[in-house]
């Protein structure tokens, strides 16, 4: 269980803010913080790993001090039984697969070696150095080999941030498993929402330093004024006027879409806004992405759709 | 044809290269990240060799060595010698010279280096000497190896300092480029082709071999 009070000064995008938040996680959940970059996420993680101090406050883990300002009490980084993964991987370039994690095992053990490569399905690239693997196979090491070293909690940086989304789901169900096998308490970092939805117990909103809402992921995401049967959050990229109508292009990860707004909400929203794309007057219709169409299924889709104008 | 200036040559370049790569280490990584002016005015005091014109140097190296100098003295007493004019100043002096040829590789090395690699290791639960010799040492092997090469070919060349503080002294400190201009102006022009173009060739090799080596690192 971590339970922490941090405090600092810190400098941002749009000038200096106080980082100061107050949390707790028990072992056995997996804690996201949520929040546009350089909110300060990366900074809670890093002052948990003892890579930075805070001004004030305190760090409790499993009952240990690891850092209180008022006693004084400053546990150095290395004996701190985290398991840090950085957005980077941060694997290091002149060892193998293999070595990358032995050097993390606190007794090295060949048969405890090839048991862990094993678990994350990359026995094989044991003799491998890291700049012959792939993004989503070094960030399987560099999970390996953070919690090699058995720690106390686990600590993930925007770990798929730079990974396609394909690898990126396999590697959010990767990084569930071995959660739940370590039992320890996970802290992920993501500015991803579907990640945050997809892995979260608790979801920690935060902004210029602060906690703003927090909950569970349905909570502190459809906390709204109505319940939408489809709604999908997106960006807006461009409103243009179209006759008596506007139009409005919105990004949703990989799709866009196009939305009719009368003029009054036009001028609500502006590019680069994020909004929340909502019906409750239709049932969306869900056709398989990626098996093309039967002729003969599409035949119905488009009479149903007759039938329906009709 | 006398041999002993190739061998005095060899182990001068030698002697320096070593002490320079134990104190090169331990400076490039206090110098790569500090902002403050006092690690400034230490890289600029380790780069002027690269400005100054050799006898400035010799000079005052000269003047500190000297039995009378505050630094030839404190010597004299401890070894009983004199600094100057004795193969000990030379490496002394060729120490200082060759300076920013390995310390500027070095530097440039530990900041090539990712700070995460290091954070990384200290998140293990390393110590920081583990961190040193396992990770960072390692990931510069590039850097250490040209600043070894090119301090050790810079202390092979050196020509004014070598004349000032050691004084062209047969079998003591009468290296290959003194003995190149001790041959010219005795008009024995055979001896100083023989030295010359082994010196030319010497040096050619040495930095081919650095930019090899550095291309296929960087390849890598």
């Amino acid at each position: 269980m971590i339970e922490a009070h941090l405090e600092k000064d810190l400098f941002g995008a749009s000038g200096p803010f106080r980082l100061s938040v107050n949390f707790r996680v028990d072992d056995g959940q997996c804690v996201t913080f949520y929040g546009p970059s350089g909110a300060g996420k990366t900074t809670i993680l890093r002052m948990l790993a003892g890579l930075e101090t805070p001004q004030e406050g305190f760090i409790s883990v499993n009952g240990e001090l690891w850092f209180d300002a008022r006693k004084r009490v400053l546990l150095p980084s290395r004996k701190r039984r985290v398991g840090f993964v950085f957005q980077s991987y941060a694997l290091f370039p002149n060892m193998t697969v293999g070595e990358n994690v032995a050097y993390a095992m606190q007794k090295t053990s060949a048969v405890k070696l090839e048991d862990l490569l094993d678990l994350a399905g990359i026995l094989e690239l044991k003799d491998r150095y890291p700049s012959t693997l792939s993004g989503g196979q070094q960030q399987r090491v560099a999970l390996i080999r953070a919690i090699s070293r058995e720690p106390m909690i686990l600590l993930l940086d925007e770990p798929l941030s730079a990974l396609d989304v394909s690898t990126r789901l396999e590697l959010q169900d990767e990084i569930l498993r071995i959660h739940r096998l370590l039992g320890a308490a996970t802290i992920l970092v993501s500015h991803d929402k579907q990640e945050v939805f997809r892995m979260a117990d608790m979801v920690l909103s935060i902004k210029e330093g602060r906690i703003h809402a927090e909950g569970s992921p349905r909570e502190v995401f459809f906390k709204r004024r109505f319940s939408p049967k489809f709604a999908v959050t997106g960006r807006v990229l461009a409103i243009e006027r179209a006759d008596i109508v506007f139009r409005a292009f919105v990004s949703t990860g990989t799709e866009m879409l196009q939305v009719i707004l009368g003029e009054r909400d036009a001028k609500r929203f502006k590019p680069g806004d994020e909004v929340l794309v909502a019906s409750k007057a239709f049932n969306p219709m869900l056709l398989p992405l990626f098996e093309p169409f039967e002729t003969k299924e599409l035949r119905q889709v488009c009479q149903a759709g007759v039938g329906y104008i009709d | 044809m006398n041999l002993t200036p190739f061998f005095l040559t060899f182990k001068l370049a030698l002697c320096a290269t070593v002490i320079l790569t134990a104190i090169g280490i331990p400076a490039a990584l206090w110098l790569a990240n500090r902002r403050s002016l006092l690690a400034s005015g230490l890289e600029a005091s380790v780069a002027l060799p690269l400005v100054l014109p050799p006898s400035v140097l010799g000079f005052y190296l000269l003047l500190m060595f000297r039995a009378d100098g505050p630094f030839g003295a404190v010597w004299e007493r401890f070894f009983g010698h004199p600094l100057v004019f004795n193969f000990e100043g030379l490496v002394l002096a060729s120490v200082v010279f060759g300076l920013p040829f390995m310390v500027q590789p070095l530097v440039a090395g530990v900041r090539s280096i990712p700070k995460e690699l290091i954070e990384a290791s200290t998140t293990l639960g390393k110590p920081w000497w583990t961190t040193l010799v396992r990770v960072v040492l390692p990931n510069m092997k590039a850097s250490i190896l040209t600043g070894c090469v090119l301090a050790f070919a810079h202390a092979v060349g050196e020509f004014g300092v070598v004349l000032m503080v050691g004084g062209n002294i047969e079998g003591e400190t009468r290296v290959v480029s003194l003995a190149i201009y001790d041959a010219v102006e005795a008009l024995d022009y055979r001896s100083a082709h023989v030295y010359a173009s082994v010196l030319f060739a010497f040096s050619f090799l040495t930095l081919l071999a650095v930019y090899r080596v550095n291309r296929r690192f960087f390849s890598a």
